[in-house]
Protein backbone atom coordinates (compact mmCIF):
# COMPACT_ATOMS: atom_id res chain seq x y z
CA UNK A 1 0.00 0.00 0.00
CA UNK A 2 1.04 3.53 -0.63
CA UNK A 3 3.11 5.16 2.07
CA UNK A 4 1.83 8.24 3.83
CA UNK A 5 3.39 11.40 2.61
CA UNK A 6 4.88 14.07 4.82
CA UNK A 7 2.13 15.06 7.23
CA UNK A 8 3.08 18.73 7.15
CA UNK A 9 3.21 19.28 3.43
CA UNK A 10 0.22 19.08 1.18
CA UNK A 11 2.04 17.21 -1.54
CA UNK A 12 1.55 13.60 -2.39
CA UNK A 13 4.20 10.93 -2.27
CA UNK A 14 5.09 9.04 -5.42
CA UNK A 15 3.46 5.96 -3.97
CA UNK A 16 0.23 7.87 -3.38
CA UNK A 17 0.22 9.07 -6.96
CA UNK A 18 0.69 5.52 -8.11
CA UNK A 19 -2.24 4.55 -5.95
CA UNK A 20 -4.36 7.15 -7.71
CA UNK A 21 -3.13 6.03 -11.10
CA UNK A 22 -4.17 2.48 -10.33
CA UNK A 23 -7.79 3.57 -10.54
CA UNK A 24 -7.50 4.51 -14.20
CA UNK A 25 -9.17 1.96 -16.44
CA UNK A 26 -7.36 -0.16 -18.96
CA UNK A 27 -8.34 -2.88 -21.42
CA UNK A 28 -7.57 -6.49 -20.67
CA UNK A 29 -8.10 -9.76 -22.52
CA UNK A 30 -9.00 -12.42 -19.97
CA UNK A 31 -8.18 -16.05 -20.59
CA UNK A 32 -10.75 -17.53 -18.27
CA UNK A 33 -14.42 -17.23 -17.52
CA UNK A 34 -15.53 -15.32 -14.48
CA UNK A 35 -18.71 -13.62 -13.38
CA UNK A 36 -18.89 -9.89 -13.04
CA UNK A 37 -17.08 -8.47 -10.01
CA UNK A 38 -19.14 -6.19 -7.85
CA UNK A 39 -16.59 -3.87 -6.28
CA UNK A 40 -16.77 -0.58 -4.43
CA UNK A 41 -15.46 1.23 -7.47
CA UNK A 42 -18.01 -0.26 -9.86
CA UNK A 43 -19.07 -3.48 -11.51
CA UNK A 44 -16.50 -5.02 -13.81
CA UNK A 45 -16.85 -7.93 -16.16
CA UNK A 46 -18.26 -10.48 -16.75
CA UNK A 47 -15.08 -11.95 -18.12
CA UNK A 48 -14.99 -14.27 -21.11
CA UNK A 49 -11.87 -15.69 -22.74
CA UNK A 50 -10.56 -13.51 -25.59
CA UNK A 51 -13.20 -10.81 -25.13
CA UNK A 52 -11.69 -7.46 -24.15
CA UNK A 53 -13.09 -5.65 -21.17
CA UNK A 54 -12.31 -2.49 -19.20
CA UNK A 55 -11.03 -2.80 -15.64
CA UNK A 56 -9.10 -0.55 -13.26
CA UNK A 57 -5.35 -0.79 -13.45
CA UNK A 58 -4.92 -2.47 -10.08
CA UNK A 59 -7.36 -5.20 -11.07
CA UNK A 60 -5.57 -5.68 -14.37
CA UNK A 61 -2.21 -5.97 -12.64
CA UNK A 62 -3.57 -8.37 -10.02
CA UNK A 63 -5.07 -10.62 -12.67
CA UNK A 64 -1.97 -10.40 -14.80
CA UNK A 65 0.19 -11.49 -11.88
CA UNK A 66 -1.98 -14.58 -11.54
CA UNK A 67 -1.76 -15.25 -15.27
CA UNK A 68 -5.46 -14.72 -15.83
CA UNK A 69 -5.27 -12.12 -18.55
CA UNK A 70 -3.13 -10.12 -20.90
CA UNK A 71 -3.14 -6.35 -20.75
CA UNK A 72 -3.81 -4.24 -23.84
CA UNK A 73 -1.46 -1.29 -23.68
CA UNK A 74 -3.42 1.95 -24.09
CA UNK A 75 -3.54 3.58 -27.51
CA UNK A 76 -1.12 6.35 -26.68
CA UNK A 77 1.55 3.81 -25.78
CA UNK A 78 2.28 2.81 -29.36
CA UNK A 79 5.56 3.68 -31.05
CA UNK A 80 3.89 5.87 -33.71
CA UNK A 81 1.82 7.89 -31.27
CA UNK A 82 4.74 8.42 -28.95
CA UNK A 83 7.04 9.45 -31.80
CA UNK A 84 4.45 12.01 -32.86
CA UNK A 85 4.14 13.31 -29.33
CA UNK A 86 7.89 13.53 -28.93
CA UNK A 87 8.28 15.45 -32.17
CA UNK A 88 5.49 17.83 -31.24
CA UNK A 89 7.02 18.34 -27.81
CA UNK A 90 10.35 19.18 -29.38
CA UNK A 91 8.80 21.49 -31.96
CA UNK A 92 7.05 23.86 -29.65
CA UNK A 93 8.91 25.49 -26.83
CA UNK A 94 5.81 26.87 -25.18
CA UNK A 95 3.04 24.35 -25.15
CA UNK A 96 2.72 20.80 -23.98
CA UNK A 97 1.09 17.88 -25.71
CA UNK A 98 -2.01 16.50 -24.01
CA UNK A 99 -1.06 13.20 -22.41
CA UNK A 100 -3.02 11.06 -19.96
CA UNK A 101 -2.91 12.62 -16.51
CA UNK A 102 -1.12 9.63 -15.03
CA UNK A 103 1.05 8.73 -18.01
CA UNK A 104 4.27 8.37 -16.03
CA UNK A 105 2.73 6.09 -13.44
CA UNK A 106 0.72 4.05 -15.92
CA UNK A 107 3.70 3.37 -18.14
CA UNK A 108 5.79 2.53 -15.12
CA UNK A 109 3.21 0.04 -13.85
CA UNK A 110 2.95 -1.58 -17.25
CA UNK A 111 6.72 -1.82 -17.64
CA UNK A 112 6.94 -3.44 -14.25
CA UNK A 113 4.11 -5.91 -14.51
CA UNK A 114 3.21 -6.45 -18.14
CA UNK A 115 6.46 -6.38 -20.08
CA UNK A 116 5.44 -9.15 -22.42
CA UNK A 117 2.20 -7.43 -23.43
CA UNK A 118 3.80 -4.29 -24.82
CA UNK A 119 5.08 -4.53 -28.38
CA UNK A 120 8.50 -2.91 -28.92
CA UNK A 121 8.92 -2.38 -25.22
CA UNK A 122 12.46 -0.97 -25.44
CA UNK A 123 11.46 1.53 -28.07
CA UNK A 124 8.35 2.56 -26.13
CA UNK A 125 10.31 2.86 -22.97
CA UNK A 126 13.01 5.06 -24.41
CA UNK A 127 10.42 7.23 -26.16
CA UNK A 128 8.58 7.80 -22.90
CA UNK A 129 11.86 8.60 -21.19
CA UNK A 130 12.64 11.14 -23.89
CA UNK A 131 9.21 12.72 -23.69
CA UNK A 132 9.58 13.00 -19.96
CA UNK A 133 12.98 14.65 -20.27
CA UNK A 134 11.83 17.13 -22.89
CA UNK A 135 8.79 18.05 -20.84
CA UNK A 136 10.73 18.48 -17.61
CA UNK A 137 13.19 20.69 -19.38
CA UNK A 138 10.36 22.83 -20.74
CA UNK A 139 8.75 23.02 -17.32
CA UNK A 140 12.04 24.17 -15.87
CA UNK A 141 12.39 27.01 -18.36
CA UNK A 142 8.65 27.71 -18.27
CA UNK A 143 8.73 28.45 -14.56
CA UNK A 144 10.77 31.57 -15.27
CA UNK A 145 7.53 33.34 -16.20
CA UNK A 146 6.51 33.53 -12.58
CA UNK A 147 6.72 37.18 -11.67
CA UNK A 148 5.19 39.67 -9.37
CA UNK A 149 2.17 40.12 -11.56
CA UNK A 150 1.29 36.45 -11.51
CA UNK A 151 -2.02 35.98 -9.76
CA UNK A 152 -2.34 32.44 -10.91
CA UNK A 153 -0.40 30.06 -13.04
CA UNK A 154 -1.98 27.94 -15.68
CA UNK A 155 -0.34 24.56 -15.98
CA UNK A 156 -1.85 23.46 -19.25
CA UNK A 157 -1.60 19.74 -20.01
CA UNK A 158 0.78 19.02 -17.19
CA UNK A 159 0.43 15.60 -15.65
CA UNK A 160 0.19 14.35 -12.09
CA UNK A 161 3.83 13.47 -11.58
CA UNK A 162 5.12 16.67 -13.14
CA UNK A 163 2.78 18.79 -11.07
CA UNK A 164 3.82 16.96 -7.95
CA UNK A 165 7.49 17.59 -8.62
CA UNK A 166 7.15 21.31 -9.30
CA UNK A 167 4.54 21.87 -6.62
CA UNK A 168 6.80 22.83 -3.71
CA UNK A 169 8.66 25.31 -5.86
CA UNK A 170 5.67 26.85 -7.60
CA UNK A 171 3.74 27.23 -4.40
CA UNK A 172 6.60 28.80 -2.52
CA UNK A 173 7.58 31.12 -5.33
CA UNK A 174 4.02 32.39 -5.85
CA UNK A 175 3.59 32.78 -2.12
CA UNK A 176 6.78 34.76 -1.79
CA UNK A 177 5.80 37.07 -4.61
CA UNK A 178 2.39 37.48 -3.08
CA UNK A 179 3.90 38.40 0.27
CA UNK A 180 6.28 40.87 -1.28
CA UNK A 181 3.38 42.45 -3.08
CA UNK A 182 1.24 42.73 0.04
CA UNK A 183 3.56 44.07 2.70
CA UNK A 184 0.74 44.38 5.22
CA UNK A 185 0.77 40.62 5.65
CA UNK A 186 4.39 40.54 6.70
CA UNK A 187 3.89 43.67 8.76
CA UNK A 188 1.15 42.24 10.87
CA UNK A 189 3.22 40.52 13.55
CA UNK A 190 5.17 43.73 14.10
CA UNK A 191 2.03 45.73 14.62
CA UNK A 192 0.85 43.26 17.15
CA UNK A 193 4.14 43.31 18.95
CA UNK A 194 4.16 47.10 19.12
CA UNK A 195 0.65 47.24 20.44
CA UNK A 196 1.67 45.24 23.42
CA UNK A 197 4.56 47.30 24.61
CA UNK A 198 2.82 50.45 25.91
CA UNK A 199 1.23 48.53 28.73
CA UNK A 200 4.54 47.30 29.99
CA UNK A 201 3.96 48.52 33.53
CA UNK A 202 1.58 45.64 34.19
CA UNK A 203 4.54 43.40 34.46
CA UNK A 204 7.28 42.31 32.14
CA UNK A 205 6.28 40.19 29.20
CA UNK A 206 8.23 37.97 26.98
CA UNK A 207 9.84 40.35 24.55
CA UNK A 208 8.76 39.87 21.00
CA UNK A 209 11.61 40.35 18.64
CA UNK A 210 10.56 42.20 15.54
CA UNK A 211 10.68 40.37 12.32
CA UNK A 212 13.55 41.38 10.11
CA UNK A 213 11.46 41.64 7.00
CA UNK A 214 11.59 44.70 4.82
CA UNK A 215 8.70 44.85 2.44
CA UNK A 216 9.63 44.19 -1.15
CA UNK A 217 13.17 45.38 -1.42
CA UNK A 218 15.08 44.87 -4.61
CA UNK A 219 17.47 42.61 -2.75
CA UNK A 220 14.70 40.25 -1.87
CA UNK A 221 13.38 40.12 -5.39
CA UNK A 222 16.88 39.32 -6.56
CA UNK A 223 17.12 36.62 -3.94
CA UNK A 224 13.93 35.20 -5.29
CA UNK A 225 15.39 34.92 -8.73
CA UNK A 226 18.53 33.27 -7.51
CA UNK A 227 16.34 30.80 -5.62
CA UNK A 228 14.54 30.15 -8.87
CA UNK A 229 17.71 29.36 -10.70
CA UNK A 230 19.17 27.19 -7.96
CA UNK A 231 15.88 25.38 -7.75
CA UNK A 232 15.95 24.62 -11.45
CA UNK A 233 19.31 22.97 -10.95
CA UNK A 234 17.95 20.93 -8.08
CA UNK A 235 14.90 20.06 -10.11
CA UNK A 236 16.99 18.52 -12.85
CA UNK A 237 19.05 16.53 -10.35
CA UNK A 238 15.93 15.56 -8.47
CA UNK A 239 14.29 14.32 -11.63
CA UNK A 240 17.27 12.23 -12.46
CA UNK A 241 17.29 10.64 -9.07
CA UNK A 242 13.58 10.15 -8.75
CA UNK A 243 12.21 6.69 -8.99
CA UNK A 244 10.13 7.61 -11.95
CA UNK A 245 12.95 8.41 -14.26
CA UNK B 1 -25.85 -6.90 -5.27
CA UNK B 2 -28.99 -5.11 -4.22
CA UNK B 3 -27.31 -3.61 -1.21
CA UNK B 4 -24.39 -2.32 -3.21
CA UNK B 5 -26.73 -0.70 -5.69
CA UNK B 6 -28.62 0.92 -2.90
CA UNK B 7 -25.37 2.22 -1.57
CA UNK B 8 -24.56 3.76 -4.86
CA UNK B 9 -27.93 5.37 -5.14
CA UNK B 10 -27.62 6.76 -1.66
CA UNK B 11 -24.19 8.03 -2.47
CA UNK B 12 -25.62 9.93 -5.39
CA UNK B 13 -28.37 11.47 -3.29
CA UNK B 14 -26.05 12.36 -0.47
CA UNK B 15 -23.72 14.02 -2.86
CA UNK B 16 -26.47 16.11 -4.44
CA UNK B 17 -27.63 17.18 -1.05
CA UNK B 18 -24.29 18.45 0.15
CA UNK B 19 -23.76 20.23 -3.11
CA UNK B 20 -27.17 21.86 -2.86
CA UNK B 21 -26.50 23.26 0.57
CA UNK B 22 -23.05 24.45 -0.34
CA UNK B 23 -24.15 26.36 -3.36
CA UNK B 24 -25.92 28.81 -1.10
CA UNK B 25 -22.59 29.98 0.22
CA UNK B 26 -21.29 30.81 -3.19
CA UNK B 27 -24.09 32.82 -4.69
CA UNK B 28 -21.89 34.31 -7.35
CA UNK B 29 -21.42 30.98 -9.02
CA UNK B 30 -25.03 29.98 -9.47
CA UNK B 31 -25.11 30.09 -13.24
CA UNK B 32 -22.24 27.79 -13.82
CA UNK B 33 -23.10 25.56 -10.90
CA UNK B 34 -25.94 23.85 -12.73
CA UNK B 35 -23.75 23.00 -15.67
CA UNK B 36 -21.07 21.70 -13.37
CA UNK B 37 -23.58 19.53 -11.61
CA UNK B 38 -24.67 17.89 -14.85
CA UNK B 39 -21.11 17.16 -15.70
CA UNK B 40 -20.74 15.85 -12.19
CA UNK B 41 -23.65 13.46 -12.15
CA UNK B 42 -22.56 12.02 -15.47
CA UNK B 43 -19.04 11.24 -14.40
CA UNK B 44 -18.34 9.95 -10.96
CA UNK B 45 -20.95 9.17 -8.43
CA UNK B 46 -19.76 6.05 -6.71
CA UNK B 47 -18.43 6.11 -3.20
CA UNK B 48 -14.92 5.06 -4.10
CA UNK B 49 -14.62 8.08 -6.36
CA UNK B 50 -16.15 10.43 -3.80
CA UNK B 51 -13.90 9.14 -1.05
CA UNK B 52 -10.88 9.55 -3.25
CA UNK B 53 -11.84 13.13 -3.98
CA UNK B 54 -12.51 13.89 -0.33
CA UNK B 55 -9.12 12.46 0.58
CA UNK B 56 -7.30 14.40 -2.08
CA UNK B 57 -8.99 17.66 -1.22
CA UNK B 58 -8.41 17.19 2.49
CA UNK B 59 -4.76 16.46 1.89
CA UNK B 60 -4.23 19.45 -0.34
CA UNK B 61 -6.26 22.07 1.53
CA UNK B 62 -4.45 24.00 4.23
CA UNK B 63 -7.44 24.21 6.58
CA UNK B 64 -9.73 21.53 7.89
CA UNK B 65 -12.77 20.90 5.70
CA UNK B 66 -16.26 19.70 6.45
CA UNK B 67 -16.27 16.11 7.67
CA UNK B 68 -17.91 13.85 5.08
CA UNK B 69 -20.05 12.03 7.61
CA UNK B 70 -22.37 10.25 5.18
CA UNK B 71 -19.58 9.17 2.92
CA UNK B 72 -17.43 7.82 5.74
CA UNK B 73 -20.40 6.01 7.22
CA UNK B 74 -21.24 4.36 3.91
CA UNK B 75 -17.63 3.38 3.24
CA UNK B 76 -17.42 1.85 6.71
CA UNK B 77 -20.55 -0.18 6.07
CA UNK B 78 -19.21 -1.40 2.77
CA UNK B 79 -15.91 -2.40 4.29
CA UNK B 80 -17.68 -4.26 7.04
CA UNK B 81 -19.73 -6.06 4.45
CA UNK B 82 -16.62 -7.31 2.69
CA UNK B 83 -14.66 -7.99 5.86
CA UNK B 84 -17.36 -10.28 7.14
CA UNK B 85 -17.50 -12.21 3.88
CA UNK B 86 -14.09 -13.92 4.00
CA UNK B 87 -14.72 -14.78 7.64
CA UNK B 88 -17.70 -16.79 6.57
CA UNK B 89 -15.69 -18.27 3.76
CA UNK B 90 -13.05 -19.55 6.15
CA UNK B 91 -15.66 -21.57 7.96
CA UNK B 92 -15.16 -24.80 6.12
CA UNK B 93 -18.61 -26.16 6.71
CA UNK B 94 -20.72 -23.97 4.53
CA UNK B 95 -24.40 -24.66 4.20
CA UNK B 96 -26.91 -24.54 7.01
CA UNK B 97 -24.39 -23.36 9.62
CA UNK B 98 -23.50 -20.41 7.46
CA UNK B 99 -27.10 -19.40 7.18
CA UNK B 100 -27.40 -19.57 10.96
CA UNK B 101 -24.26 -17.53 11.31
CA UNK B 102 -25.57 -14.90 8.96
CA UNK B 103 -28.93 -14.82 10.66
CA UNK B 104 -27.32 -14.37 14.00
CA UNK B 105 -24.71 -11.84 12.93
CA UNK B 106 -26.40 -9.51 10.48
CA UNK B 107 -30.02 -10.10 9.88
CA UNK B 108 -30.51 -7.06 7.77
CA UNK B 109 -27.68 -7.87 5.44
CA UNK B 110 -28.89 -11.44 5.00
CA UNK B 111 -32.41 -10.31 4.21
CA UNK B 112 -31.23 -8.05 1.47
CA UNK B 113 -28.95 -10.64 0.09
CA UNK B 114 -31.12 -13.71 0.66
CA UNK B 115 -32.03 -14.28 -2.95
CA UNK B 116 -28.37 -14.53 -3.76
CA UNK B 117 -27.03 -16.75 -1.02
CA UNK B 118 -26.59 -19.86 -3.17
CA UNK B 119 -24.91 -17.89 -5.88
CA UNK B 120 -22.81 -16.13 -3.27
CA UNK B 121 -21.55 -19.39 -1.77
CA UNK B 122 -20.55 -20.65 -5.19
CA UNK B 123 -18.77 -17.45 -6.11
CA UNK B 124 -17.16 -16.96 -2.77
CA UNK B 125 -15.40 -20.28 -2.86
CA UNK B 126 -13.26 -19.10 -5.76
CA UNK B 127 -10.02 -17.88 -4.18
CA UNK B 128 -9.39 -15.46 -7.05
CA UNK B 129 -12.66 -13.62 -6.47
CA UNK B 130 -12.10 -13.56 -2.74
CA UNK B 131 -8.64 -12.09 -3.14
CA UNK B 132 -9.78 -9.50 -5.68
CA UNK B 133 -12.59 -8.45 -3.37
CA UNK B 134 -10.07 -8.27 -0.59
CA UNK B 135 -7.82 -6.00 -2.62
CA UNK B 136 -10.73 -3.75 -3.43
CA UNK B 137 -11.56 -3.56 0.24
CA UNK B 138 -7.95 -2.84 1.17
CA UNK B 139 -7.89 0.09 -1.20
CA UNK B 140 -11.04 1.61 0.25
CA UNK B 141 -9.75 0.96 3.74
CA UNK B 142 -6.49 2.70 2.95
CA UNK B 143 -8.29 5.73 1.56
CA UNK B 144 -10.56 5.92 4.55
CA UNK B 145 -7.70 5.63 7.03
CA UNK B 146 -5.57 8.13 5.25
CA UNK B 147 -8.49 10.55 5.09
CA UNK B 148 -9.16 10.29 8.81
CA UNK B 149 -5.48 10.45 9.63
CA UNK B 150 -4.95 13.57 7.57
CA UNK B 151 -7.77 15.21 9.47
CA UNK B 152 -6.33 14.15 12.81
CA UNK B 153 -2.97 15.62 11.87
CA UNK B 154 -4.64 18.92 11.04
CA UNK B 155 -6.62 18.85 14.26
CA UNK B 156 -3.51 18.20 16.31
CA UNK B 157 -1.72 21.02 14.61
CA UNK B 158 -4.47 23.62 14.79
CA UNK B 159 -6.46 22.45 17.81
CA UNK B 160 -6.56 25.78 19.62
CA UNK B 161 -7.51 27.63 16.48
CA UNK B 162 -10.26 25.17 15.61
CA UNK B 163 -11.58 25.19 19.13
CA UNK B 164 -11.88 28.97 19.17
CA UNK B 165 -13.79 29.17 15.89
CA UNK B 166 -17.30 27.73 15.95
CA UNK B 167 -17.52 27.34 12.21
CA UNK B 168 -14.38 25.26 12.10
CA UNK B 169 -15.40 23.37 15.21
CA UNK B 170 -18.65 22.33 13.56
CA UNK B 171 -16.75 20.87 10.66
CA UNK B 172 -15.41 18.12 12.90
CA UNK B 173 -17.21 14.88 13.48
CA UNK B 174 -18.32 14.01 16.97
CA UNK B 175 -15.35 11.75 17.58
CA UNK B 176 -12.98 14.34 16.23
CA UNK B 177 -14.44 16.95 18.56
CA UNK B 178 -13.85 14.61 21.45
CA UNK B 179 -10.33 14.01 20.29
CA UNK B 180 -9.60 17.72 19.94
CA UNK B 181 -11.13 18.42 23.33
CA UNK B 182 -9.02 15.79 25.02
CA UNK B 183 -5.93 16.91 23.18
CA UNK B 184 -6.40 20.44 24.45
CA UNK B 185 -7.14 19.30 27.96
CA UNK B 186 -4.12 17.04 28.08
CA UNK B 187 -1.81 19.71 26.76
CA UNK B 188 -3.12 22.32 29.18
CA UNK B 189 -2.88 19.87 32.01
CA UNK B 190 0.68 19.08 31.05
CA UNK B 191 1.69 22.74 30.90
CA UNK B 192 -0.05 23.40 34.14
CA UNK B 193 1.56 20.58 36.02
CA UNK B 194 5.02 21.13 34.67
CA UNK B 195 5.37 24.91 34.70
CA UNK B 196 2.38 27.19 34.74
CA UNK B 197 1.24 26.33 38.25
CA UNK B 198 4.57 27.57 39.54
CA UNK B 199 4.24 30.98 37.90
CA UNK B 200 2.54 34.02 39.42
CA UNK B 201 -1.21 34.28 38.89
CA UNK B 202 -1.29 36.61 35.97
CA UNK B 203 0.85 34.37 33.77
CA UNK B 204 -1.11 31.22 34.34
CA UNK B 205 -3.19 30.97 31.18
CA UNK B 206 -1.90 28.48 28.70
CA UNK B 207 -3.09 30.50 25.73
CA UNK B 208 -2.10 33.99 26.84
CA UNK B 209 1.25 35.41 27.69
CA UNK B 210 -0.20 37.33 30.57
CA UNK B 211 -3.58 38.57 31.79
CA UNK B 212 -3.20 41.79 29.86
CA UNK B 213 -2.82 40.14 26.47
CA UNK B 214 -5.75 41.08 24.29
CA UNK B 215 -5.31 38.12 22.06
CA UNK B 216 -4.48 34.53 22.62
CA UNK B 217 -0.83 34.62 21.82
CA UNK B 218 0.14 31.24 23.16
CA UNK B 219 3.19 32.86 24.60
CA UNK B 220 3.74 30.83 27.71
CA UNK B 221 2.59 27.49 26.54
CA UNK B 222 4.65 27.17 23.46
CA UNK B 223 7.71 28.95 24.66
CA UNK B 224 7.73 26.83 27.76
CA UNK B 225 7.13 23.66 25.87
CA UNK B 226 9.97 24.57 23.61
CA UNK B 227 12.17 25.34 26.58
CA UNK B 228 11.38 22.08 28.21
CA UNK B 229 11.66 19.83 25.23
CA UNK B 230 14.65 21.30 23.53
CA UNK B 231 17.75 22.44 25.27
CA UNK B 232 17.23 26.11 25.59
CA UNK B 233 20.48 27.18 24.03
CA UNK B 234 20.29 25.00 20.99
CA UNK B 235 18.00 27.57 19.37
CA UNK B 236 18.52 31.31 19.44
CA UNK B 237 15.95 32.58 21.89
CA UNK B 238 14.39 35.06 19.44
CA UNK B 239 13.64 32.17 17.16
CA UNK B 240 11.70 30.42 19.85
CA UNK B 241 9.83 33.58 20.74
CA UNK B 242 9.06 34.42 17.17
CA UNK B 243 7.98 30.96 16.16
CA UNK B 244 5.45 30.57 18.90
CA UNK B 245 4.05 34.01 19.30
CA UNK B 246 0.59 33.03 18.17
CA UNK B 247 -1.69 30.09 18.13
CA UNK B 248 -0.82 28.04 15.08
CA UNK B 249 -3.31 28.78 12.33
CA UNK B 250 -3.62 27.32 8.87
CA UNK B 251 -2.19 29.57 6.22
CA UNK B 252 -5.05 30.43 3.89
CA UNK B 253 -2.87 32.65 1.77
CA UNK B 254 -1.02 29.72 0.42
CA UNK B 255 -1.12 28.72 -3.21
CA UNK B 256 -2.20 25.32 -4.37
CA UNK B 257 -2.71 23.44 -7.54
CA UNK B 258 -6.22 22.66 -8.60
CA UNK B 259 -8.16 21.31 -11.52
CA UNK B 260 -11.41 22.85 -12.70
CA UNK B 261 -14.40 20.74 -13.52
CA UNK B 262 -16.92 22.26 -15.88
CA UNK B 263 -16.55 25.86 -16.95
CA UNK B 264 -16.53 28.39 -14.16
CA UNK B 265 -16.23 31.66 -15.98
CA UNK B 266 -14.01 34.43 -14.75
CA UNK B 267 -12.40 34.10 -11.37
CA UNK B 268 -12.20 36.90 -8.86
CA UNK B 269 -8.53 37.14 -8.20
CA UNK B 270 -7.00 40.05 -6.32
CA UNK B 271 -6.08 43.19 -8.12
CA UNK B 272 -3.72 41.45 -10.45
CA UNK B 273 -6.04 40.16 -13.10
CA UNK B 274 -3.84 37.93 -15.10
CA UNK B 275 -3.12 34.29 -15.41
CA UNK B 276 0.22 33.40 -16.79
CA UNK B 277 0.68 30.48 -19.11
CA UNK B 278 3.79 28.50 -19.25
CA UNK B 279 4.68 30.11 -22.52
CA UNK B 280 4.53 33.54 -20.89
CA UNK B 281 1.21 34.39 -22.53
CA UNK B 282 -1.16 36.29 -20.30
CA UNK B 283 -4.86 35.95 -20.23
CA UNK B 284 -7.74 37.42 -18.27
CA UNK B 285 -8.63 35.03 -15.56
CA UNK B 286 -11.01 32.61 -17.19
CA UNK B 287 -10.93 29.14 -15.84
CA UNK B 288 -11.27 26.61 -18.62
CA UNK B 289 -12.74 23.26 -17.73
CA UNK B 290 -10.36 20.45 -16.98
CA UNK B 291 -7.20 22.51 -16.78
CA UNK B 292 -4.66 22.82 -14.04
CA UNK B 293 -4.00 26.07 -12.26
CA UNK B 294 -1.86 27.21 -9.40
CA UNK B 295 -4.06 29.69 -7.50
CA UNK B 296 -4.29 31.21 -4.09
CA UNK B 297 -6.43 29.11 -1.78
CA UNK B 298 -8.39 32.09 -0.50
CA UNK B 299 -9.68 33.05 -3.91
CA UNK B 300 -11.07 29.61 -4.73
CA UNK B 301 -12.26 28.64 -1.26
CA UNK B 302 -16.02 28.71 -2.05
CA UNK B 303 -15.41 26.61 -5.14
CA UNK B 304 -13.54 24.03 -3.12
CA UNK B 305 -16.37 23.89 -0.60
CA UNK B 306 -18.96 23.38 -3.33
CA UNK B 307 -16.86 20.73 -5.05
CA UNK B 308 -16.57 22.60 -8.32
CA UNK B 309 -12.83 22.62 -8.14
CA UNK B 310 -10.66 19.65 -7.45
CA UNK B 311 -7.42 20.02 -5.59
CA UNK B 312 -4.63 18.00 -7.07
Amino acid sequence: MAAQSDPHGSDFSAAELEFLAEDETIEIVPNMRMDALDLTCGIFGPFYPQITTQVPMWLAVAMKKRGKCTIRPPEWMSVEKLTQVLEAERDSQKSFQPLPFHYVETSRLLFDHARDDIPDIYMVRSLIEDIKDVRFHKIGTGLEVISQRTAALKLEHLTAMEVNIVRPFVVRALQTFYKLDNPEITQEPDARANRRFPSANHGPKVTAIEKVDEPCSQVMVDNCFSTVSTFLGELVIGCQQSRYN
Amino acid sequence: MTLRLQHRRRAKQGFRKTRGSNQMDSGAWDGSAAAAEDHESLSSTNDAELLKRAWRTEKAAPEILQFEAGLVQRSREQIQLVVKTPMVMNNDDLGPSMLVYLKWKHIKWRCLREGNVEDFVARGSDPLIVSLNQMDMDRTLYLLRSYLRTRLQKIEKYMFHIHKNTELWNRLSEQEQKFAQRCIEDLEDHFDKSVLSKLPDRYKSSVKQSVISEEDDMGNAFILRKLMLVTFFSYPSWFVVYMFMQIPEPQLDTYLICRTKGSLGALQLDDRQSIIFFGGVEDPVDLDPGDLYAVRYKSIKPLVYSGQIELV
